[in-house]
């Protein structure tokens, strides 16, 4: 402080050794004159290498089936459509016959249409938590560039489909909530109809 | 020879409309006479989105993911004073891990902003690069804890009334711990660039002098005002949160120049520090990150219908005071949403600070504000 230059001086210091601790032969030259250094460079060459995401990472929403595609969890009941804050979330539906009453799918209704626009979506993953059936979950892919603002941007109900294998592949702990979750609710809707099963063999 | 004597005219110069270092689309209508700035008008709105209206219309919950963007450096903060005001409005307890979690996140954003900022304060200066990206590479580290506890680097959309919507998973303490164990060296060497460095020292101090009384007048808050040497922290002032339980020391200024308020900041990142080490020993494993209350009003927000009334919370952002003044009418939508916006209300003695200076000045002097456009306009 007291003399002039000596602190841009510390301060080159600062960049000159910064430097140095992006070359290995530079952390070598640091480490032999007794400054500690880290490894100094942060940055990764992007489409040749990809950056390891957390597994919470989440991006665009995708909709989730048991086992086969036409097996979803959503029931079409609309919640996430009313609760998306920027309204990205387009359902028509439940299902219907001609007499209005509700097709259902493996036991469940489901929608007709469902299309989210993921030129509006902002990953803010409200839709997953007011899901009452766990029927929606957030997707980590990103790389989503289109030329085209309406074409390959609106997401249908087929590009939306995913199984939940796809889910237990990429949120491990997440889906293990989730199934651990709806295999209570499972057990709390079953016991009525069990007990129901025995006693008919026994007294037939 | 005076003005009159040679017949001069005064200049009137647009600075702006433009992305001046990432504040924000700002424009200064600014009127020279020669190089001295006589009068200047900020000009704002060119990033209004209409937060407030929408957030009218919407319920309580689905207004968290607006207010990442508000100042988009710092969405963890902006969710926690938006869960104070719903908190106090409807009544809602904050589970004993929920407070130790936002503090920590609280906190976490205070670094990366104050680190951020001042990077783009030299930015300003024209040191290009350099410091800034010294500061990006921290805040990366910051922002990966973000995104390991939230799933979002930036837009976080967290923090929920009654703790925090998920708990962080295993390990992510210790990678804190880890974190603010190391940032002191980062710190350290900051400062060893920037403090006393003679070129920085001349182009700031005595430079844009924001007097006491003017900051207490046009209620400035944040490190603007304590810049200006007024001892106002609302952490603690208002105690809000678990914050009485830590000790820290609130860092003034002397002048109130563009050094002091980086200083400030340097200092404050400091006591960060201290109170994310007391936060990270202090934290409970046991008891869950959110109430029953708050975790109810996440699965279902229609059901939250608060009583009549109006509530105001506020924090100590790191830009300063943001408030969230809500009135609710019995419904599922609040009646009214306001934001108060510690960089709008900053920006608001940018004139008074450039009266007189260079049109250089003007420049450093709204880099040492600290503003967000996306708060400013909402």
């Amino acid at each position: 402080m007291t003399i002039l230059g000596v602190g841009v001086l510390k301060g080159l210091g600062v960049t000159l050794k910064t430097f140095l601790e992006t070359y290995p032969w530079g952390r070598v030259l640091l480490r032999a004159v007794g400054i500690p250094s880290a490894n100094g460079l942060v940055t990764i060459q992007y489409p040749d290498e990809r950056q390891q995401h957390s597994e919470r990472f989440r991006y665009f929403p995708f909709l989730v089936y048991d086992k086969t595609p036409d097996d979803l969890r959503c029931v079409s009941c609309k919640i996430c459509e009313q609760e998306c804050p920027p309204a990205c979330i387009h359902i028509v539906g439940p299902a219907k016959d001609e007499q209005g009453r509700p097709l259902k799918a493996h036991g469940r209704t489901y929608p007709v249409k469902f299309d989210i626009d993921m030129a509006i979506c902002m990953s803010c993953r409200i839709c997953v938590d007011v899901c009452p059936f766990d029927a929606i979950e957030m997707d980590n892919q990103y790389e989503f560039a289109s030329p085209d603002r309406f074409g390959r941007l609106v997401f249908d109900k087929q590009q939306l489909l995913k199984s939940a294998e796809y889910f237990k592949q990429i949120k491990p702990s997440e889906a293990a909530e989730v199934d651990a979750r709806l295999a209570a609710k499972q057990a709390k809707t079953a016991p009525p109809a069990k007990p129901a099963v025995p006693p008919n063999p026994s007294s037939a | 020879m005076s003005q009159t004597e040679l017949d001069a005219k005064l200049l009137e110069v647009n600075l702006g409309p433009q992305h001046p270092s990432t504040h924000g689309v700002f424009r200064m209508n600014v009127t020279l006479d020669g190089e001295t700035i006589v009068k200047l008008k900020p000009v704002v709105g060119y990033l209004h989105r209409n937060h407030e209206q929408i957030g009218e219309r919407a319920t309580y919950i689905a207004s968290f993911p607006f207010t990442d963007r508000l100042d988009y450096f710092c969405a963890m903060s902006n969710n926690f004073g938006l869960a104070l005001a719903i908190e106090k409005l409807g009544g809602i307890a904050v589970s004993e891990r929920g407070e130790y979690l936002r503090v920590i996140m609280a906190e976490l954003t205070r670094l990366l902003n104050h680190a951020a900022v001042t990077g783009f304060l030299l930015n300003d200066m024209g040191a290009f690069g350099t410091p800034l990206l010294y500061a990006f590479r921290e805040r990366e580290k910051i922002l990966d804890l973000f995104e390991a506890a939230s799933g979002s680097r930036m837009m976080c959309n967290y923090v929920r009334p009654g703790g925090v919507r998920q708990d962080v998973p295993p390990g992510w303490l210790d990678q804190a711990r880890r974190l603010v164990e190391e940032f002191p060296r980062f710190l350290d060497e900051f400062e060893a660039l920037l403090t006393e460095n003679e070129i920085i020292r001349q182009r700031t101090q005595r430079v844009g002098i924001l007097p006491k009384e003017l900051a207490v007048n046009a209620s400035a808050t944040g490190p603007l005002l304590r810049g200006s040497g007024v001892n106002y922290d609302i952490r603690k002032v208002d105690g809000y949160s678990i914050y009485p339980r830590f000790s820290f020391k609130v860092p003034l200024g002397t002048v109130g120049d563009v050094y002091d308020r980086y200083y400030v900041r340097i200092l404050e990142m400091r006591e960060s520090l201290k109170i994310l080490q007391q936060a990270l020993k202090e934290i409970n494993d046991a008891s869950p990150a959110i109430s029953p209350k708050g975790l109810a009003l996440v699965k279902a927000p229609r059901t939250f219908r608060p009583p009549k009334g109006e509530a105001y919370g506020r924090i100590e952002a790191p830009k300063g005071e943001l408030g969230f003044y809500l009135v609710s009418d019995g419904t599922p939508q609040p009646y009214r949403y306001h934001i108060r916006a510690p960089s709008f209300i900053n920006l608001t003695i940018l004139e008074d600070m450039c009266l007189g200076q260079k049109v250089a000045d003007a420049i450093i002097i709204l880099g040492s504000i600290d503003i967000v456009m996306g708060e400013v306009d909402r």
